[in-house]
C-alpha cells in the first residue's frame, strides 16, 4: 500500500498561484459576514449558563439570535446581489494567508507579512502591488491571470460584472512554518446558503417551543439548535478548508446530541453513536483528502480554498493527487451526505426530534457534503474527470443512491423514515448533478430541497404531535379531515419534492437531468458530458419519488383514521409526555402551522427564481437569476462549466414519467386499497393478495428492501461486531498473554534473583506503611533529609561507579 | 546556542519548593490531617506562583533559546553540573506540571484514598513534583536522570500502598519496567558521555547543551544507532509505546486517582520530552535511521491501543488504554522529524496531560459514588449526576479529537505531518502511517461513544437507581475541575498560545541539527 500511496501522491513544491477574483474591500456586510455565525454562538452560551432561570427556558435567546442572524444574511444577500452586478473596486492579492505567492511578477518588498493586519491599512499598503484589476477598464497587469469577465465560459452572452468574492481573514495560529488563518469567504454559494441555515433555523426554532415544549431537556434543545446554527453557519463561511473540517465535525457533535436528545431509550443513544461513527468513517476521507490538498495544491502552505481551487483550476495541481484527493474526500461526502453505502445512519438518525430531523438531517448538515463539493469543485471537475465523460464516481454513487434509497422508501411504515430516505434520494441527486458537471443545478436542488423537505418533516411532525406516533399504519390515516392546515402544506411540499410543475422541485429537477446531457437530452444541446446512464437513473428517480409520496399522502392523510383504538407508542412521542392532548387527533397550533405556511410558500415559488432561458412566458432578465448570482462563472477559481440549453421534450417527458410513477401509486392506493377497505369495512393499508404476497421474486425483493440491502447487519453485526468482540478481544488477549506473558516472566525471575531486596522492600516497606504507616513514613521523612543533607553526591557517584562498569563493557563491544 | 541568563534562583526555587514544603510536613505528626491538606495546597500554591511568575519572566521573542539558565558545579569528578535552564519546549509541560498538582491537591481534600495517611500520601506528591519540574528544567543529563528517578519511587509508592486490589503486582511492574527502561537510558548517556568532547574544553562532558550543539558529530554511525536504541527503550517505557506499555494500564487501573491523573497528565509526558529534548537533537542521524520504526509503533499503538480500548470492562483500564493510543499520536508526531510534526506532539502531551488526567478523575469520582467501573453495572449517569454525565461527554469529545477542543490540535497536525516527513525519511511508508492514524481516529470515537453510551446514557441500573450515594459533582470537585475544564477549551479555540512559544525552540533544536550538517531538515 505504501509505495501505491507513494506513486499516487507527489509532493508539490511550489507555492499556490494567485487567485484573481477575490477583493478584500467590500460592502460592510459582505466584509463582515462572521457576525451571523457569532450570533448563535452566542446565544449557545447565554443558554448554558442562564437558559433555565430565564422565563422561556432559553429558547427566547435562540430566537432572538438566529433572527437578527437571519435578517443579517438578507442583508448580506441584498448587498451581494448589488456587488455581484455593480462591483468595481479593487481586487485583492491572494492567499489572504499572508503568505508570499510563488510567482510574483512584480518586485516585491515583503509585503506579504502583513497579511493578517488592519485591511484598510493594508490594501493601501498593496495598491503597487494589486495583481487584480479594475474589471471595467479592462487592463490588466498580471499576464497570468484569466480576468474574470463572464462571457465565453457562461455560454449565454450575457455582459456583466466579474465575479469576485469576498474575503476577510486574519490569522489564528503559526507553527513549523504553516500559517492557519480563519476568516470568511462571501460569494453567491455561501450567501445562498446563510439564507437557507438562518431561514429554516429560525422557523425550526419557532415550531420547537411548541412542539417539544414540555419537554425533559427543553433548555439543553435550544442550546444544541442554537450551537448547530453557529457551526454550520461557520462552516458555510469557512474560507479555508481546515476551517472547513472545524466546521463539519462541530455540525457533526451537534447532531450526535440531538439525535441522542431522549438518551434513556437505547435505539436512540445507538442511532447517535451510528450516525457519529459512520461519519467519523467518512471523516478519514476528509482529514486524508484535505491534507492531500493542501500539501499538493496549497504548496504544504495554505490552507485557504481559494488559492487551492484556484491553482487546481490553473492546471497546476498533477492529475493523480487530485485524483486521489477527490476519492478520497467522497468518502466523506457519503457519509456526511448520506451516500450509499455510508447512508445508513440517516434513516436511523429519526430517532431525534423532528424539528432536528427538518433542520439538521434535511434541509441543512446533510447538504454540507454537497456544499463541500460544490466548494471545492475544481478538485472534482478534474479528479474525477468530468467534462467530456460519460461515467465518473461522484456522479454514478448519485444515481445509485437516487434509485437505491428511492426503493427503500416504499417498505417504510415510519412516515419520518419515507422523508428520510427521500432525503438520501434527493442527496443523490445532488451528487450525481455535480457528478455529470450540472453545478449549477445541484446548488439549486440543494436550495429549493431544503424548503420542500423542511416543509414535509415539520408536516410529518405536525401530525406526529396530533396522533402521538409516526407510525403511519398503525396510528395515521385519515387526518385530513383532522388536520387540513397540516394536510394542505403537505400536500403541497409533496407535490413540490414530486417535481410537478410549476412547483420548485419541478425546476430543480428538470435542471439536473438536463445537465447529464444524457441521450442527446432529446434535442437539447450542451452538457459538460453525456451521461446517459444518469439521466435514466434520474427519471426512474422521478417516477419512485412521485410514488412514494402518493402512497406516504394517502397512509397518512386518507383511508380511515387507524389510530386511537390502542395505547400510544411514547417511543415515538417523546415531545407529548405534557398529555395535554389526549383524546381525537385535532390540528396543530399557530407556531406549528406558521413555519408549514412559510416553506409551503417557498416550495410554491422558489424555483421560480432560476427559470430555464429560452422559457418565453418571462422576460428573459428573469430568467436564470440563481445561476447568474450564484455560479462563480468565469471566476478565476471555477471551472469553465459549460451549460445544457433545456429542452422541452425532456421537461415533458419527466413530467410524464413522474405523473406515472404517483399515477401507479394513486392506481393502487386510492383506488385499489381504498375501494376494498369502504367495502369490506376493513382498516386496510395493504392490498391483502397483492403481488409481495403471491410472487415469490416480488416476495424476495420486498424482503430485501425490508433488510435495507443488508447493510446495516454488514455494519453493526459483522464489522462492528468483530472490531469490538473477537478483533478487540484479540487485542486484549495478546496484551495479557503474549506481552505480559514475556514480562512476568522477566519480572518474576528477576524477582526470584533478587528475592532478598524484594523481602526488604514488600515486608519491610509497603506493610510497613500500611501497619505502622506514620513511624514509617516518619522514619521515611528522616531518611529523605538525610539523603538531602549532602549524601546525594555519594549516592550519584555510587550509581556512576556501577553505571560506568557497564558503559565500559557496552562501549567494547561495540568497538569490536 | 545562546542562553539567557537573568534570575539564577527561579529555577532552582520552583523545582525544590515541593520537596521543601514536603520536609516541613515532615516535622508535623502525621494526625494533623488538616493541617498536612492546607501545607501541602500552600506548597504547590506556592509552587504555581513561581511558576506564575516564570511564564512572566519568559521572554517569548526569544522562546527559542534557553532562559533563566544556570550552569554550576555539581559532581565534578564525573563532569557533572547543576544545569538548568527553560526554553518553549519545556514552558508549556511546566507549566501543565505546576497547574495539576494544586488541583490534585484540592481533590484530595475529601479523596484521601484508603488506607489514609494523609501526611505520606500528599508528600510523596510533593516529592513527585520536585521530580517531573526537575526534569523538564535539567540541561545536564545526569541531573536529567536524577530527576527522571526520583519520579519513580514516590509514584511506586503511592500505587503499592494507597493502590487498588492488585496494587502489589501492579506496582512493582511499574517499577522493573521503569528501571530497565532507565537502565539502558542510562548506559546511552554514558555512551554519549564518552563518545564527545567539548570542544571548548576538550574534556566529555553531560551538558546537553554541548550534546546536542555536537550532534554526535564524531559518533559512527552504527554506535549512534546503537546509543539511540537504548535511549529509544528507554524513553519509550515511559511514553509508554507499543510494545513497553502493558505496564500503564495495570498501573493506571490499581493507582488511587490522584496517582492517575498525575500519571495520565505529566508522567507520561517525561518520555515524549526526552525523545524531542535528548535523543533527536543529540543523535539526529540516528533519529533519522529510526523514524520509520517509531513511527511504526506509534500507529501500531494507535490502533492496538484502541483495540484494547474496545474490549475492557473496566472503566478506569479503558482510560489508561486510550493514553497508549493517544501517546502514538504524539510519537508519530514526533517520528516526523519535522518542526509540525514536533509542534503538533508538545501541543498533544498538554492536551492528553489535560483531557486525560480529567478523564481520571472522573473514573475517580465514579468510583466514589458506585464503588464500582464495571461498565456493564453503570449507566445513566446523566439520570442521577447529569452534571457528572456530562462533563464525562464532554471530555469524551475533546479526547476523541473533536475540533474547538484542545485535543483535535495534537492529533490532526500530527497525521498532517505525516504527510511530508523530514527529508531522508522514507515518504510513502509516513502517508501509510497518515492512513492508518487517521483509521485510529474512527476507532477512538468508536470506544470513548461507546463507554459513554454505556455509562452515562439510559436509566438507571436497578442496582443503582435509588442509591442516595450517587450525587452530582461536588463544591471541591469544581473547584478541581474547573480549570481543566476551561483550558481544554481554551487551547481548542487558541491553540496559538501554546503553537508560538514551542514553534521557535523546535525550530532551533532541528536548526542545529542541520547545522552540523545532518540531514534532518525543518518544514
Amino acid at each position: 500500500m505504501n509505495a501505491l500511496l507513494a506513486a499516487a501522491l507527489p509532493v508539490f513544491t511550489e507555492g499556490p498561484s494567485e487567485v484573481s477574483s477575490v477583493t478584500r474591500e467590500a460592502n460592510w456586510f459582505l466584509e463582515n459576514a462572521f457576525i451571523i455565525p457569532l450570533l448563535p454562538a452566542i446565544s449557545f452560551l447565554l443558554i448554558l449558563f442562564f437558559g433555565k432561570r430565564m422565563p422561556k427556558k432559553g429558547a427566547e435567546f435562540g430566537i432572538a439570535a438566529v433572527g437578527i442572524a437571519f435578517v443579517l444574511a438578507l442583508i448580506t444577500g441584498a448587498a451581494w446581489l448589488d456587488h455581484r452586478d455593480n462591483f468595481d473596486g479593487q481586487l485583492s492579492e491572494s492567499p489572504a494567508t499572508g503568505i508570499e505567492p510563488a510567482h510574483d511578477d512584480h518586485a516585491d518588498d515583503g509585503h506579504a507579512d502583513d497579511g493578517h493586519e488592519d485591511e484598510g491599512h493594508e490594501d493601501e499598503g498593496e495598491d503597487e502591488h494589486a495583481i487584480g484589476v479594475v474589471a471595467d477598464d479592462g487592463s490588466t497587469s498580471s499576464d497570468e491571470v484569466a480576468l474574470a469577465v463572464e462571457a465565453e465560459g457562461d455560454g449565454h452572452g450575457e455582459e456583466g460584472h466579474a465575479y469576485v468574492a469576498v474575503q476577510n481573514s486574519t490569522q489564528w495560529l503559526q507553527s513549523g512554518g504553516i500559517e492557519f488563518s480563519a476568516g470568511t469567504l462571501v460569494d453567491g454559494l455561501s450567501v445562498m446558503m446563510l439564507f437557507v441555515v438562518t431561514l429554516i433555523s429560525l422557523l425550526v426554532h419557532i415550531y420547537s417551543t411548541d412542539y417539544v415544549s414540555g419537554d425533559r431537556r427543553y433548555t439543553h434543545f435550544f442550546a444544541f439548535l442554537s450551537l448547530f446554527t453557529a457551526s454550520m453557519l461557520f462552516f458555510v463561511l469557512s474560507d479555508n478548508i481546515l476551517q472547513m473540517i472545524v466546521g463539519w465535525e462541530l455540525v457533526g457533535v451537534c447532531s450526535f446530541a440531538l439525535i441522542g436528545h431522549w438518551w434513556e431509550e437505547k435505539p436512540n443513544s445507538d442511532a447517535a453513536l451510528k450516525a457519529f461513527l459512520t461519519n467519523r468513517v467518512g471523516d478519514v476521507g476528509l482529514l486524508v483528502g484535505m491534507i492531500t490538498l493542501f500539501f499538493a495544491a496549497g504548496g504544504g502552505q495554505t490552507f485557504d480554498t481559494l488559492s487551492i481551487t484556484n491553482t487546481i483550476n490553473q492546471g497546476g495541481v498533477s492529475h493523480t493527487a487530485l485524483v486521489v484527493a477527490a476519492a478520497a474526500l467522497m468518502a466523506a461526502v457519503m457519509s456526511k451526505s448520506g451516500q450509499f453505502i455510508l447512508h445508513t445512519w440517516l434513516p436511523d438518525a429519526m430517532a431525534g426530534p423532528t424539528p432536528v430531523s427538518a433542520l439538521i438531517h434535511a434541509a441543512t448538515m446533510v447538504v454540507a457534503g454537497i456544499y463541500m463539493v460544490a466548494r471545492l469543485y475544481p478538485v472534482f471537475w478534474e479528479g474525477m474527470q468530468i467534462p467530456g465523460s460519460s461515467i465518473n464516481l461522484l456522479a454514478t454513487v448519485g444515481a445509485v443512491t437516487l434509485v437505491g434509497a428511492g426503493l427503500l422508501a416504499f417498505v417504510q411504515t415510519d412516515i419520518k423514515k419515507v422523508l428520510a430516505y427521500s432525503t438520501v434520494s434527493q442527496l443523490g441527486y445532488m451528487a450525481m448533478a455535480l457528478g455529470v458537471g450540472a453545478w449549477t443545478a445541484a446548488v439549486f436542488h440543494l436550495f429549493t430541497h431544503a424548503f420542500f423537505k423542511a416543509n414535509l418533516f415539520l408536516g410529518s411532525g405536525s401530525v406526529a404531535h396530533a396522533v402521538h406516533s409516526f407510525d403511519m399504519k398503525k396510528d395515521m390515516g385519515g387526518m385530513r379531515t383532522f388536520m387540513p392546515q397540516t394536510y394542505k402544506t403537505f400536500i403541497i411540499g409533496s407535490v413540490a419534492l414530486a417535481g410537478v410543475f410549476p412547483l420548485a422541485g419541478f425546476w430543480s429537477k428538470d435542471e439536473i437531468l438536463v445537465g447529464t446531457g444524457g441521450w442527446g437530452i432529446f434535442g437539447g444541446t450542451g452538457g459538460p458530458g453525456s451521461y446517459t446512464f444518469h439521466l435514466t437513473m434520474g427519471m426512474i428517480g422521478a417516477a419512485l419519488t412521485a410514488a412514494y409520496m402518493t402512497r406516504c399522502v394517502y397512509l397518512t392523510f386518507h383511508g380511515e383514521y387507524r389510530g386511537g383504538d390502542h395505547g400510544h407508542d411514547d417511543d415515538h412521542a417523546h415531545a407529548h409526555d405534557d398529555a395535554a392532548h389526549h383524546g381525537d387527533p385535532h390540528e396543530s397550533g399557530p407556531r406549528i402551522l406558521y413555519p408549514l405556511y412559510i416553506l409551503s410558500g417557498f416550495s410554491i415559488l422558489i424555483g421560480l427564481v432560476n427559470l430555464p432561458p429560452g422559457f418565453q412566458l418571462v422576460p428573459e432578465s428573469w430568467q436564470e437569476r440563481f445561476l447568474h448570482f450564484i455560479e462563480p462563472a468565469g471566476a478565476s477559481y471555477f471551472p469553465a462549466v459549460g451549460h445544457a440549453t433545456p429542452s422541452w421534450s425532456l421537461a415533458i417527458i419527466s413530467s410524464l414519467i413522474a405523473f406515472g410513477g404517483a399515477g401507479l401509486a394513486y392506481w393502487y392506493y386510492f383506488v385499489k386499497v381504498d375501494g376494498l377497505a369502504r367495502s369490506t369495512g376493513q382498516k386496510l393499508t395493504e392490498l391483502p393478495n397483492g403481488l409481495v404476497t403471491t410472487n415469490a421474486w416480488a416476495r424476495a425483493g420486498h424482503k430485501v428492501l425490508v433488510e435495507k440491502y443488508y447493510l446495516d447487519h454488514l455494519y453493526t453485526g459483522i464489522i462492528a461486531g468483530a472490531t469490538k468482540g473477537p478483533i478487540a478481544r484479540a487485542a486484549n488477549w495478546t496484551n495479557t498473554h503474549l506481552i505480559d506473558g514475556v514480562v512476568n516472566t522477566a519480572g518474576e525471575t528477576a524477582v526470584r534473583t533478587g528475592r532478598q531486596v524484594y523481602d526488604k522492600i514488600d515486608q519491610g516497606l509497603i506493610e510497613g506503611f500500611i501497619n505502622g504507616s506514620g513511624r514509617v513514613s516518619d522514619a521515611t521523612g528522616q531518611e529523605l533529609r538525610r539523603i538531602n543533607s549532602g549524601k546525594v553526591q555519594n549516592y550519584a557517584a555510587i550509581l556512576f561507579a556501577g553505571a560506568a562498569i557497564l558503559a565500559g563493557a557496552f562501549i567494547v563491544i561495540l568497538a569490536l | 546556542m545562546e542562553t539567557i541568563a537573568d534570575l539564577d534562583w527561579l529555577l532552582t526555587a520552583l523545582v525544590f519548593a515541593p520537596l521543601a514544603g514536603a520536609l516541613v510536613m515532615a516535622l508535623f505528626p502525621q494526625d494533623e490531617e488538616e493541617l498536612h491538606k492546607r501545607l501541602a495546597l500552600l506548597t504547590s500554591l506556592v509552587t504555581l506562583g513561581l511558576g506564575v511568575f516564570l511564564f512572566v519572566e519568559f521572554d517569548y521573542d526569544n522562546a527559542g533559546r534557553l532562559q533563566q539558565f544556570v550552569d554550576w558545579d555539581w559532581i565534578e569528578v564525573i563532569g557533572a553540573g547543576y544545569t538548568m535552564g527553560v526554553d518553549g519546549m519545556s514552558l508549556p509541560l511546566i507549566g501543565l506540571t505546576v497547574l495539576v498538582m494544586p488541583l490534585v491537591f484540592i481533590y484530595s481534600w475529601d479523596h484521601i484514598p484508603k488506607p489514609g495517611n494523609a501526611k505520606a500520601f500528599l508528600m510523596l506528591m510533593l516529592i513527585l513534583e520536585t521530580g517531573m519540574i526537575g526534569t523538564f528544567v535539567a540541561q545536564d543529563l545526569i541531573l536529567f536522570f536524577v530527576f527522571f528517578e526520583v519520579v519513580l519511587l514516590p509514584m511506586f509508592f503511592m500505587i503499592a500502598v494507597w493502590g487498588g486490589e492488585d496494587r502489589r503486582y501492579a506496582s512493582l511492574k511499574f517499577f522493573l519496567y521503569t528501571l530497565f527502561g532507565s537502565a539502558l537510558m542510562l548506559l546511552s548517556f554514558l555512551a554519549l558521555f564518552f563518545l564527545t568532547t567539548d570542544p571548548a574544553t576538550g574534556e566529555h562532558t553531560f551538558n546537553m547543551l554541548v550534546l546536542s550543539e555536537s550532534a554526535g558529530d564524531g559518533i559512527v554511525r552504527s554506535t549512534q544507532l546503537i546509543i539511540f536504541g537504548g535511549m529509544f527503550i528507554g524513553f519509550g517505557v515511559k511514553v509508554p509505546m507499543f510494545p513497553f506499555h502493558t505496564w500503564l494500564p495495570d498501573a493506571h487501573t490499581q493507582a488511587p486517582t490522584q496517582g492517575s491523573v498525575i500519571l495520565a497528565a505529566v508522567l507520561l509526558k517525561l518520555g515524549t520530552y526526552g525523545f524531542i529534548r535528548i535523543a533527536i537533537p543529540m543523535l539526529p542521524e540516528a533519529a533519522e535511521a529510526w523514524a520509520p520504526w517509531i513511527g511504526l509503533f506509534a500507529v501500531i499503538g494507535i490502533i492496538y491501543g484502541a483495540l484494547g480500548c474496545l474490549a475492557q470492562t473496566d472503566m478506569k483500564r479503558l482510560i489508561a488504554f486510550s493514553s497508549v493510543a493517544h501517546m502514538g499520536f504524539v510519537m508519530l508526531g514526533i517520528a516526523t522529524l519535522t518542526d509540525f510534526g514536533i509542534n503538533a506532539a508538545i501541543f498533544g502531551m498538554v492536551a492528553h496531560g489535560l483531557i486525560t488526567g480529567m478523564l481520571f478523575f472522573i473514573a475517580g469520582s465514579v468510583k466514589e459514588r458506585y464503588h464500582t467501573l464495571e461498565i456493564d453495572r453503570l449507566g445513566g449517569m446523566l439520570v442521577q449526576a447529569p452534571k457528572l454525565g456530562w462533563i464525562l461527554g464532554f471530555c469524551a469529545m475533546a479526547s476523541l479529537g473533536l475540533p474547538g477542543l484542545a485535543g483535535f490540535w495534537g492529533e490532526f497536525p500530527a497525521i498532517l505531518s505525516a504527510y511530508n516527513p523530514a527529508a531522508g525519511i522514507p515518504e510513502e511508508t509516513f502517508r501509510g502511517y497518515m492512513v492508518v492514524a487517521a483509521i485510529g481516529t474512527v476507532l477512538a470515537a468508536g470506544y470513548l461513544l461507546w463507554l459513554l453510551q454505556r455509562t452515562a446514557m439510559g436509566e438507571p441500573s436497578e442496582e443503582f437507581a435509588n442509591d442516595p450515594e450517587i450525587t452530582d459533582v461536588s463544591t471541591i470537585e469544581w473547584i478541581a475541575w474547573t480549570p481543566f475544564l476551561f483550558l481544554i477549551v481554551l487551547f481548542g479555540v487558541a491553540p496559538g498560545l501554546i503553537f508560538e512559544v514551542t514553534d521557535p525552540a523546535v525550530v532551533e533544536s532541528l536548526n542545529n541539527c542541520i547545522q552540523v550538517g545532518c540531514e534532518v531538515a525543518g518544514g
